[in-house]
Parts: C-alpha cells; sequence; structure tokens
C-alpha cells in the first residue's frame, strides 16, 4: 500500500474521469482501458477527491459526516488510494 | 432469463485499412473493403446507441483508425454522449493537425502499438518501412498535447528478448501505462504460429522482467501483461465473457461479442443497419448462444471456475478442437490440451519461414 501523509493531495490521475451513470444508476471510475465502479464507501471518498483537499481534509470531512472514529476511517481512504494509486487511477 | 447487464465498452471497428501488416493482426483474415464501410452518419447513430445502452468507453480502433476522416467526428459525439474514447493506433498516419482535430473533439486516450524497439526489426514485422519514425513522431505529439498514453508492444518470439528496452522506451516517452501482450493465436496469428510463439525460456524471461518492471515503475507507469494461452493452465476470461462486457461493430456494421467471432459457423451476426444494439445486445440469437453457463459441456459445466473464466474462448476452440462449444483447451482439464503442447514443439523445431502478412487475399488456410 502507498499510503501517503495527512498534507498529500491527492488526484485523479491524467485522463481519469469520475461521473454518474444514468443507466446503471452509479458512480463509475473510467481509466485509460480499464474501469471501476466503486462500492459506497469509496464514492464518497473519490467525490472528496478534487485535487485541492488533502488526505487529512478528506478524512476529517468524513470523519464529521459518519459516525466512525477518525483513525479508522483515514485507514481505510488511506488503503483505498492506496489501492487505485497502485492500479494508476490516482496520484498521491 | 432476465436482461443482461449492459456492456462496459464497445469496440468500434471502423476500417480494416493499415499501413501495416503485422503478421499477429487480430482482424478476421477476410477483410473488408474501403467501399463495405459503414458511413459516418451509422457510425454517430452507433455511438447514440451504445451510450443509451450503457456502453462507457468506446475503443476506436482498426485497421487503423486514423485512416478515416470522420475519426474526429466520432470522437467529438462520444465525447457529447459522456463515451469515454480510447484510440487504438499505430501512429503512422497521425500528424499534428489530427491529433489537434482529435484533442478538441475530446479525446481521452491513446494507446500507441510499436512492433518493436529495434527499427530494423520493427519495421520487418509490421511490413512498413519507415514506420519507426513515424511512430516516435506521433508519440511526441501525443506527449506535447499532454494526451495520455499507453504504449503497445505485441510481443512474440521474434521481438520478445527486447522487452527491456520496450519497457525503457515507455518511460521514455511518458507512458503512464505500457500494455506487454503475448500474441493471440485467432486468425493471422495462427497463420503465422510456428514462427511466432515463444519458446518456454523467452515466456519465463518476459514475465520476469514484466514482474521487475512493476516494482521499478510503481506508482509511477502501470504495466498490463497478457500472457499467450499456450504455456498456460487454465484460460482466459475471453472478452470477460460472450455477451457480459463488450460489444463490437466490425467495418460493415456487423454486430459480433468479439471480434474474431465471424470465424464461428452456425451463427448469424445482426447488422446495425437491421436491429438497434440495444436489441442485439439483449436478445439476439448470436449473443445469446454462448452467453452464461447453460451453454457448457463437461469438464466446464460443473467446473468451480466457470463463472471465472467462462469456458475461454470461443475461436480458440474451434480452432484447435473442430468444436466452439468446446471447452478452451487452453484448459488443463480439457481433453485437447495437448494440441497446445504439440504446438510448441513445433515452434520449438520449426525453420524460419518468413511471416504471412495480413493483406487482402494473403491468407492460406491452415490445419491446427
Amino acid at each position: 500500500m502507498s499510503g501517503g501523509d495527512d498534507e498529500t493531495v491527492p488526484a485523479l490521475a491524467r485522463g481519469v474521469k469520475f461521473r454518474f451513470d444514468e443507466v446503471r444508476q452509479a458512480w463509475v471510475l473510467l481509466a485509460p482501458e480499464r474501469l471501476f465502479v466503486p462500492d459506497e464507501q469509496a464514492v464518497e471518498i473519490l467525490k472528496l477527491v478534487d485535487g485541492i483537499r488533502s488526505l487529512g481534509a478528506i478524512v476529517d470531512e468524513l470523519t464529521g459526516r459518519f459516525k466512525a472514529p477518525r483513525d479508522l476511517i483515514a485507514r481505510d481512504v488511506a488503503t483505498m488510494l492506496g489501492d487505485l494509486a497502485d492500479k494508476g487511477a490516482v496520484k498521491l | 432469463m432476465s436482461a443482461p447487464a449492459p456492456p462496459m465498452g464497445l469496440l468500434a471497428e471502423l476500417t480494416h485499412r493499415c499501413p501495416l501488416q503485422c503478421p499477429y493482426c487480430s482482424n478476421p483474415l477476410e477483410l473488408e473493403r474501403a467501399a463495405g464501410e459503414l458511413d459516418t452518419a451509422t457510425w454517430l447513430r452507433v455511438l447514440d446507441e451504445a451510450a443509451g445502452l450503457g456502453v462507457l468507453q468506446v475503443h476506436f480502433s482498426g485497421g487503423e483508425p486514423t485512416a478515416r476522416r470522420d475519426l474526429p467526428a466520432l470522437v467529438r459525439r462520444a465525447a457529447e454522449r459522456q463515451l469515454y474514447s480510447n484510440l487504438i493506433t499505430s501512429g503512422v498516419l497521425l500528424d499534428e493537425r489530427l491529433l489537434a482535430d482529435l484533442v478538441e473533439a475530446g479525446l481521452d486516450h491513446v494507446q500507441l502499438s510499436f512492433q518493436d524497439v529495434d527499427t530494423a526489426n520493427a519495421e520487418r514485422i509490421g511490413g512498413m518501412v519507415g514506420a519507426q519514425a513515424k511512430k516516435r513522431a506521433a508519440a511526441a505529439l501525443i506527449q506535447q498535447a499532454a494526451l495520455p498514453l499507453t504504449l503497445n508492444f505485441v510481443i512474440h518470439r521474434q521481438n520478445a528478448d527486447h522487452l527491456p528496452a520496450m519497457i525503457a522506451l515507455g518511460a521514455e516517452l511518458g507512458a503512464e501505462r505500457i500494455e506487454v501482450a503475448h500474441v493471440q493465436y485467432y486468425g493471422w496469428g495462427l497463420v503465422n504460429r510456428d514462427v511466432l510463439l515463444p519458446s518456454r525460456d523467452q515466456l519465463e524471461a518476459a514475465t520476469a522482467e514484466v514482474e521487475a518492471a512493476r516494482v521499478r515503475f510503481k506508482g509511477r507507469m502501470v504495466i498490463d501483461y497478457v500472457t499467450p494461452d499456450y504455456y498456460a493452465q487454465r484460460p482466459k476470461a475471453c472478452m470477460g465473457g460472450w455477451g457480459r462486457r463488450f460489444i463490437n461493430v466490425t467495418p460493415a456494421g456487423k454486430v459480433l461479442p468479439c471480434h474474431a467471432a465471424e470465424t464461428l459457423p452456425g451463427l448469424t451476426f445482426p447488422s446495425v443497419h437491421d436491429e438497434s444494439l440495444a436489441a442485439i445486445w439483449q436478445s439476439s440469437p448470436a449473443f445469446e448462444h454462448y452467453r452464461g453457463t447453460d451453454w457448457m459441456a463437461e469438464p466446464c459445466r460443473s467446473c468451480d471456475r466457470r463463472e471465472i473464466d467462462w469456458g475461454g474462448c470461443r475461436c480458440q476452440a474451434l480452432a484447435l478442437t473442430g468444436d466452439a462449444g468446446n471447452t478452451d483447451p487452453a484448459c488443463a482439464l480439457s481433453p485437447h490440451h495437448q494440441t497446445m503442447q504439440a504446438a510448441i514443439a513445433a515452434a520449438d523445431h520449426a525453420t524460419d519461414a518468413g511471416f504471412v502478412y495480413r493483406r487482402i487475399g494473403a491468407s492460406r488456410p491452415v490445419e491446427a
């Protein structure tokens, strides 16, 4: 896992698009010759990946919204984004 | 039966025309001539129908898709319909003006092929003198335009030893992704199997190189690797399963579950002239035929991997066993699996007879 610290600003990699698909009624992450249909939790994280917010700010935002300990959310966010970074869809 | 989930990708084979003549081309042996190609208006309608059906990505392919003058117009329509557009090109026809038009139209990504890093060998394989310089120029233009780039290397006995330099070229040209794909032995690849099938040593060296490079370039460049079925124990989920993820439209407008499906006997493939993509996807007999698992015989029928590999490739089953309904012989459980070992032995002992290049009228039948 390639995590990144609180100051890291994650962004979608070049050529990657995150959009809502009306046919499936689902969010999809479209990348060069691959695509992902993220689960609900991943969708909430990806909606906050805008190339401006830091990892810390994303975790703060989610902690305020969901009733879970901050370090647990931080771990989930780092795992999910680290996995997408390994697949080339996110830059950390 | 409930309606199948919508396809993820449309393979739009715009033309079979191509300045290159690669002896492993994935096009059928019977190539479509320019006069038989769909017109612009029909392709635009196909893109609209694809988006309505739930297609998310469109792969503009060929032949050489940039041989079609209407490519920017098709890319623009894809962008308008929020279809993620991917151009699969050899790069030899790509100039500054065309690339600018494609960028302006909203092209999302380019996959650029190289036949080798060694110029003489690359041009021998592709059958086109001067191609390598044009490809390098195309790569530079793509880099300047800041378009996401994948370099594609199809590897085989005649170039696999150059893989380290191929991966280095990807890094040099700023690719974020490299696709290293062993030849798949259908159609033209099958005709040329004896001169293309790698040795086991070559395969193992290539696999080790890919694994080492993935570690080296982690976080900077993704390396996708397509292995050759002939050394496999289990088949690939060809196209992610018949009629599950991809819909393919040929230059003439036939709609197929995979680009090679026209080789299968007894199936009538519908045309975009006669029915909508949705009707074809959801209920045409050709798409229903090998969809799911009901069609399977043993050893697939009772296998716990039947919804992982979906029985492998129908075209390979036909070519090597004579029956498209058999288990793909790439599977070690197939009673025909030894045909693959026999082919490897034949290739290891073959004298280099040269290529049968992909040209209209060049194919000759082979006994598999």
